[in-house]
């Protein structure tokens, strides 16, 4: 058994928790830069040099990209044979999550659902984090981290099709969530795909898919033959960035799929915005 | 074509009329910020007659809830939030002398029509441009509800703010107009 310690996953997971906020990664800057160069629509054109001009600014001075720092997601994978000493694995996220929203100046953005009363005093500063744990082989814990803003999962839907809808139903559903989110999820955007699964699969993948590097094609060819389809189809819409109208309205599609009961199809659609904060770390 | 203007708030009724979808506008002046719980209060307060915490007239209210300050500064970062949460809200904030919104994203035709009728604007600035935005905004101070934390409303002092007119007082709407340009129909 490897053992790691309580106080270094809060450590590793607060330092990662603060550079995220203030540093968008390569991916995203990439595609940002790609979707700038492409754009028709000169309007767009200038909402894309703000957002270059933005991801400089709150990397060289250490702000915030968006004020909306989101709520912390992590998808946490475990070896086996690795003993944690010292605490819990979620209360050590949990923790870390807490110190770098604190110690980084971000915003505390979990309330209530009704009362809609913030809960940094009654639970945590911007906690709880949503957490995904797997146990897999091995003596590493691989700690894959977003900050996941409102607007974009707002927009965020799922529904079980008929297994008759099949792919062509698949891509309608897509396009109708993307087309009637419009300027509200801040595009240009990155849209995760779930197929397949359960209800909660299908979601959970939508989700996972968003962490991928931006704009890698998925393994299997079948499936990243069915992300370019979705990704031409999307930009057809003629949304832009912030919706003022423009040819780049989608930067990737990133699909997970799984298999799924004989009787239904589920698919989810989950929408990142263009500041797409995340960062993985394996201890 | 879109035209460029520098304005200072309050904003008159000649200046919401000079407005077209799709102009840049520069602000500069005071701006208030207010979310969703916030202007729950707001409409509760003109509903009961009570005294509102800023004038109204010619106002211009930010949908915005900032990160915190850092020490020595003033605002966190600060870019506009999803704009529809306040559209129950806004059309009675309009019809009292509220003549300008910024946010990102649609409003509904009961906002659009209260902005063709009482002569008001919508404008949108740049989702996640939030480090560029707050460093744009010169003065901030909680004046009303600050146990509503980051929806607690500010007064900001802006200077050259940059922001796009989405719906004008016509009947525009820039979101609509703009993606026909570009839509590919099959």
């Amino acid at each position: 058994m490897r053992e790691i310690a309580y106080e270094d996953i809060v450590k590793a997971v607060k330092n990662m928790v603060i550079h995220t906020a203030t540093n968008l990664p390569d991916d995203a800057l990439k595609k940002l830069k790609e979707a700038h160069e492409k754009e028709k629509s000169p309007v767009a054109k200038k909402v894309l040099e703000q957002l270059l001009e933005n991801a400089k600014i709150a990397k060289d001075e250490k702000r915030p990209l968006c004020q909306d720092t989101g709520l912390a997601v992590y998808f946490v994978k475990v070896g086996q044979d690795v003993k944690i000493t010292g605490g819990l694995l979620k209360n050590a996220i949990n923790e870390g999550t807490e110190q770098g929203y604190i110690e980084g100046y971000l915003r505390a953005s979990t309330c209530d659902c009704f009362s809609r009363e913030n809960l940094k005093d009654k639970i945590g500063y911007n906690l709880p984090a949503v957490i995904h744990i797997d146990l897999v082989e091995g003596d590493k814990i691989e700690i894959e981290y977003a900050a996941k803003g409102g607007g974009s999962e707002n927009v965020s839907r799922a529904r079980v099709l008929a297994p008759a809808q099949g792919r062509q139903g698949v891509i309608d559903f897509v396009k109708d969530v993307i087309s009637e989110a419009g300027p509200n999820p801040c595009p240009p955007i990155i849209v995760g795909v779930g197929i397949g699964g359960t209800f909660e699969k299908a979601a959970i993948s939508s989700k996972h898919a968003l962490f991928r590097e931006a704009g890698k094609p998925h393994p299997d060819p079948d499936v990243a033959e069915f992300e370019k389809e979705l990704l031409f189809e999307l930009n057809k819409l003629g949304i832009g960035a912030m919706g003022m109208g423009g040819t780049e309205t989608v930067l990737a599609v990133h699909v997970e799929k799984n298999p799924c009961h004989i009787a239904s199809l589920p698919v989810s659609v989950n929408v990142q915005c263009h500041s797409s904060r995340h960062s993985h770390i394996t201890l | 074509m879109s035209q460029v203007h520098y304005l200072t708030t309050p904003l008159s009724d000649e200046d919401v009329k000079n407005l077209k979808a799709g102009d840049i506008v520069y602000l500069s002046g005071t701006i208030f910020t207010a979310r969703d719980a916030a202007h729950k209060r707001l409409v509760d307060l003109i509903e009961n007659r009570g005294e509102l915490p800023f004038q109204l007239d010619g106002a211009v209210i930010y949908f915005v809830g900032p990160t915190p300050p850092k020490p020595g500064e003033p605002i966190g970062s600060a870019g506009p939030t999803t704009s529809y949460r306040m559209d129950s809200y806004s059309p009675i904030l309009i019809k009292h002398g509220l003549k300008g919104m910024i946010g990102k994203g649609k409003r509904n035709q009961v906002v659009k029509d209260a902005c063709k009728e009482y002569k008001a604007v919508y404008f949108g600035a740049t989702g996640g441009a939030g480090a560029l935005l707050g460093k744009l905004i010169k003065e901030a101070k909680v004046i009303a509800y600050e146990e509503l934390g980051p929806e607690a409303i500010r007064m900001l002092r802006v200077e050259n703010f940059p922001v796009t007119v989405i719906n004008d007082a016509y009947g525009n709407d820039l979101y609509e107009e703009g993606r026909k340009l570009y839509e590919v129909k099959d």
